[in-house]
């Protein structure tokens, strides 16, 4: 009797301690208001809450703290960064949904389409002026349907990053870094002919700028000069000859694709002197530049006669969450604060991505010539399209790209990733 | 009538003794009830500003029961019954029924929420600057006790007052070098800290232009501005730039003459059609067979292999010569202790082709992850490696309560071992690990790590990029309710409803068939 009594009293406890870890989290800042110390004598009988809360992912926690403390000090609130580790969007997603979410987050701009179709962000007004002092892409990147939803502050995309003490000369096609890689692995100089990550599933975002070379494309244009996501292009008669294209540089050709290369593995390899070329972004020169390699970026070349390599340029952004309690707050914050080159700077010494705001990038430029190079790799680059239709395209795309990579038809790949897109986007 | 009689009858027989009071007894008591009123207090109040009312009725209830139940001396057997049934039904019953009725709608992105919070989305994703209008500078400031406005036109540094009633000329106002105001004669401009506190009344004021509305852009500057979209409650539809979507409450959508919607939706009913799409789409009844074909197979073979390698090494170790058991005992547990989701990813990359452990040390040149065989192989090799030291375990277990005797006894009768093993042992330990051996079964027919982190489903066919050759319907379903963004929850429930049903139904046969066992050998 009494060893099973404390039994129970053991297993309550238990069960207690679960329920409590489980739900902590909507409550703390579900009512933030109670907590947040009244600012000013007028603010007592007022129930607008004094807090601004800010999610971003880990890298960026640090930066942000101290410009986030400055805000508050300087408009008598209090605000807490807080660090999000996994998932951003769909814990951003779940969160705002049953009203526990954060009044800014801070990600990627392709977010866009799908937190708008959620209703979890706002559009963020900037005046022409704050519009006119960020890179053009960067602003084209977080406009969806007319409308900008985020303010950019960080811009990335992949170029290629030589190994200057194997290939000394910057190529002009991408034939001549296939010809290069091969001539220095067949001296035993490499062990890969080319770093770029396929992986066993694909990689459509590391090999677009090859992909689009050989003329393939994945969305059409509409008037205004978005993606079309009534126009699927995958299994297009260009992208059908673009696929046959990565399979001739795939395995059964000339090994420069592969797909036992990773993004695990990528970067370690070139890091380590095994690869001479490496497809990589801003995020691989931490690595790179540990390894004492020497190096060069460079964009991504065009094959021969082919069009160019646009790649992909992704941008950071920060938006105001649509269900947060301090909306007014988060707008200041976002549309007037952020907007400074300051900030800009202090999260590119973070984590050193290329800042979206033309006077913070000159700042940086002068200091690490890095950051220049990778922008003018992503000149003649796309917008990473934003709308959701685009969540249905990466998995089949990709499947295609390491199906042809590893030598199945182009032709039938193309097809198959079509139908399946189309199938997807029909639902 | 024969309660009335017992009921009598108990009041002439004497007072039970009182029970002994242990600390046990004090001590569970006050933790069931201190729990009951720690999640009464903790859920209350947000239950109450969430208005939902039912909730806090069932809470109400069941923390009445509770305490009720506890603070009587009647009762017993419920005392002891009661928290596990409340766990039972939070975290059991209650999730399985909210899956289910999940899988009747179109829950997911595009549909996360309610129609209201669709149409204020979409009004306010709609607004645009009026064109021409100016950016004011913005100053909060009170007239009275009312909130308004002080707007600054940048380029004329005249001052209006905004306030519902519209837009007001302010004379005699002194601004600041950056253009905000500093103090107007009627007025108290609020300063940051203050302005910051009463941030949702700025965000509420909305200022009656003849272009739109001007509203506050955060604290220091307004923007005048003009929904493009609007919604109609008398047609239930969204007009605007010259079109019309209207509410479609079987997709959840605004849609238009052209059969295209609005971006935002919300959740509705969709009835059974999620299960028809589950039994309708081509993909998936054209490789179902396969599909479900290897999913047996993976779920046996994890088994099968496991309990064989863990079984075959507790045998082993269980023979009276074997020496330095203890050691052998520590190093098998080793993976099992490890945590699973590193070792799964590490194996991955162990059977990489260029870059694997694997290939290296063996010399080999086979793109494991890559063949349709090699990736089945090698994804039940890293099954085996995580599952046997479990097996072990149980079996280690279960080998201790057989009397040595009876394997004695075969063998002074003439059994070779082999034969005492395959007639006493296993049956007897069969008798005991077969409810594991199920359990084992369903957990690994659902085991989507395994998959997920070594395969992800791969290696992919040209020709069927959704399916590919280590999918376990499990895979399969994320996959196709997750893909790589955006999230379909009805449809992934209404995939865990199938998948529920047919491990159930494998599980509930063998169980049936393990009784009539039990029978034989008991």
């Amino acid at each position: 009797m009494r060893i099973r009594a404390l039994g129970v009293a053991a297993a309550a406890t238990v069960a207690f301690g679960a329920t409590a870890c489980g739900g902590s989290a909507p409550t703390s800042s579900a009512a933030p208001s109670s907590s947040a110390p009244s600012a000013g004598a007028s603010a007592t009988a007022d129930k607008g809450s004094g807090k601004l809360v800010i999610w971003a992912d880990p890298n960026r926690t640090k930066a942000l703290k101290p410009f986030a403390d400055q805000f508050g000090t300087e408009n008598g609130v209090t605000v807490e960064v807080k660090e999000i580790s996994k998932d951003n969007q769909q814990t951003f997603l779940t969160a705002s949904q049953q009203g526990s979410g954060p009044d800014i987050t801070v990600g990627a701009h392709d977010w866009i389409g799908n937190l708008v179709q959620n209703g979890a962000i706002d559009p963020v007004n900037l005046t022409e002026e704050q519009k006119a002092a960020f890179s053009p892409i960067a602003l084209k990147a977080v406009t969806f349907n007319g409308q900008v939803y985020g303010a950019p502050y960080a811009m990335e995309n992949v170029a290629l990053i030589r190994n200057t003490k194997l290939a000394p000369d910057a190529p002009a096609t991408f034939d001549d870094v296939i010809a290069k890689g091969k001539e220095l692995k067949k001296a035993g100089k490499v062990k890969e002919v080319l770093c770029l990550p396929v992986t066993a599933k694909g990689d459509a975002y590391h090999v677009y700028p090859l992909f689009s070379s050989a003329g393939g494309a994945i969305f059409g244009t509409t008037s205004a000069g978005d993606p079309d996501p009534k126009q699927v292009l995958v299994g297009s008669k260009e992208s059908q000859a673009a696929f046959e294209k990565l399979a001739t540089i795939g395995e059964k050709g000339d090994a420069a694709l592969k797909t036992s290369l990773t993004n695990e593995n990528s970067i370690p390899t070139f890091a380590g002197g095994k690869c001479a070329f490496l497809v990589s972004g801003p995020w691989a020169m931490a690595d790179v530049k540990k390894s004492g390699v020497a190096y060069d970026i460079t964009a991504v070349p065009a094959f021969k006669d082919g069009k160019p390599a646009t790649p992909f340029v992704g941008v950071q952004a920060f938006f105001v969450a649509s269900k947060g309690a301090s909306k007014t707050l988060a707008q200041e914050f976002v549309t007037n604060y952020v907007t400074n080159a300051d900030v800009a700077k202090a999260l590119y010494d973070a984590d050193p991505r290329p800042p979206a705001l033309t006077a913070a990038l000159d700042a940086v430029k002068a200091a690490d010539p890095d950051a220049g190079k990778f922008i003018e790799a992503g000149a003649g680059g796309i917008p990473m399209p934003a709308i959701p239709e685009m969540s249905a395209i990466w998995e089949p795309f990709g499947i295609a790209e390491a199906a042809v990579v590893k030598g199945s038809d182009p032709v039938k790949a193309a097809e198959s990733a079509q139908k399946t897109i189309d199938g997807s986007l029909k639902n | 009538m024969s309660l009335d009689v017992r009921e009598a009858a108990e009041v002439t027989t004497p007072p039970r003794p009182r029970r002994e009071l242990t600390t046990a007894f004090v001590v569970s008591r006050i933790a069931v009830l201190a729990v009951a009123a720690a999640i009464l207090l903790y859920a209350v109040p947000p239950l109450v500003a969430a208005e939902s009312w039912i909730s806090l009725t069932l809470l109400l209830v069941a923390s009445a029961v509770i305490g009720y139940l506890y603070l009587t001396r009647r009762f017993v057997p419920a005392k002891y019954l009661v928290p596990g049934t409340v766990f039972l039904i939070a975290f059991q019953v209650f999730p399985v029924l909210y899956t289910v009725s999940t899988a009747f709608t179109n829950f997911g992105d595009g549909h996360r929420g309610d129609k209201a919070a669709a149409i204020s989305a979409i009004e306010t994703g709609s607004v645009r600057q009026a064109p021409g209008s100016p950016e004011y500078g913005l100053s909060a400031a009170l007239k009275g006790d009312s909130l308004v406005f002080l707007l600054v036109d940048p380029k004329t540094k005249q001052v209006q007052e905004g306030s519902p009633d519209g837009l007001a000329a302010v004379q005699g106002a002194r601004l600041g070098v950056t253009g905000k105001v500093l103090e107007a004669p009627g007025y108290t401009v609020l300063k940051a800290p203050e302005a910051a506190a009463r941030a949702k009344q700025i965000a509420e004021l909305a200022v009656p232009t003849q272009g739109g509305l001007i509203k506050a852009n955060g604290l220091s500057r307004a923007v005048e501005g003009r929904a493009t979209l609007t919604y109609d409650a008398v047609c239930d539809c969204v007009k605007g730039g010259g079109d019309t979507w209207t509410a479609d409450e079987s997709q959840g959508y605004f849609v238009n003459a052209k059969g295209e919607h609005l971006a935002q939706g919300w959740q509705v009913n969709v009835g059974f059609a999620n299960f028809a799409r589950v039994l309708t789409d081509p993909t998936l009844s054209a490789h179902f067979l396969g599909m479900f074909t290897w999913n047996m197979a993976f779920a046996l073979l994890s088994v099968l292999t496991t309990f064989a390698l863990g079984m075959g090494v507790a045998l082993a170790l269980h023979h009276p010569k074997m020496r330095g058991t203890r050691f052998y005992r520590i190093a098998l547990i080793l993976p099992y202790a490890m945590p699973a989701f590193a070792m799964l990813l590490v194996w991955r990359d162990l059977f990489n082709r260029d870059f694997g452990l694997i290939n290296q040390l063996f010399g080999l040149d086979v793109d494991w992850m890559g063949g349709m065989v090699s990736a089945k192989f090698a994804v039940i090799l890293v099954n085996l490696w995580l599952g046997f030291p479990y097996m072990f375990l149980v079996t280690t277990g279960a080998l201790q309560a057989i009397p040595r005797e009876l394997t004695e006894a075969a063998s002074i009768d003439g059994a070779p071992p082999w034969y005492a093993f395959r007639k006493v042992t296993l049956p007897l330990l069969l008798v005991a690990l077969t409810p594991l051996l199920i359990s084992s079964f369903a957990f690994n027919f659902n085991n989507y790590n395994a998959i997920a982190l070594t395969t992800d489903g791969g290696p992919f066919p040209a020709e069927s990029p959704t399916v590919g050759g280590t999918d376990l319907l499990i895979s399969y379903t994320v996959r196709l309710a997750f893909g790589t963004g955006s999230a379909q929850f009805g449809l992934a429930a209404t995939m865990s409803v199938f998948i529920f049903a047919i491990v159930a139904t494998i599980s509930a046969i063998t169980f049936r068939r393990t009784r009539k066992q039990e029978d034989v050998y008991a």
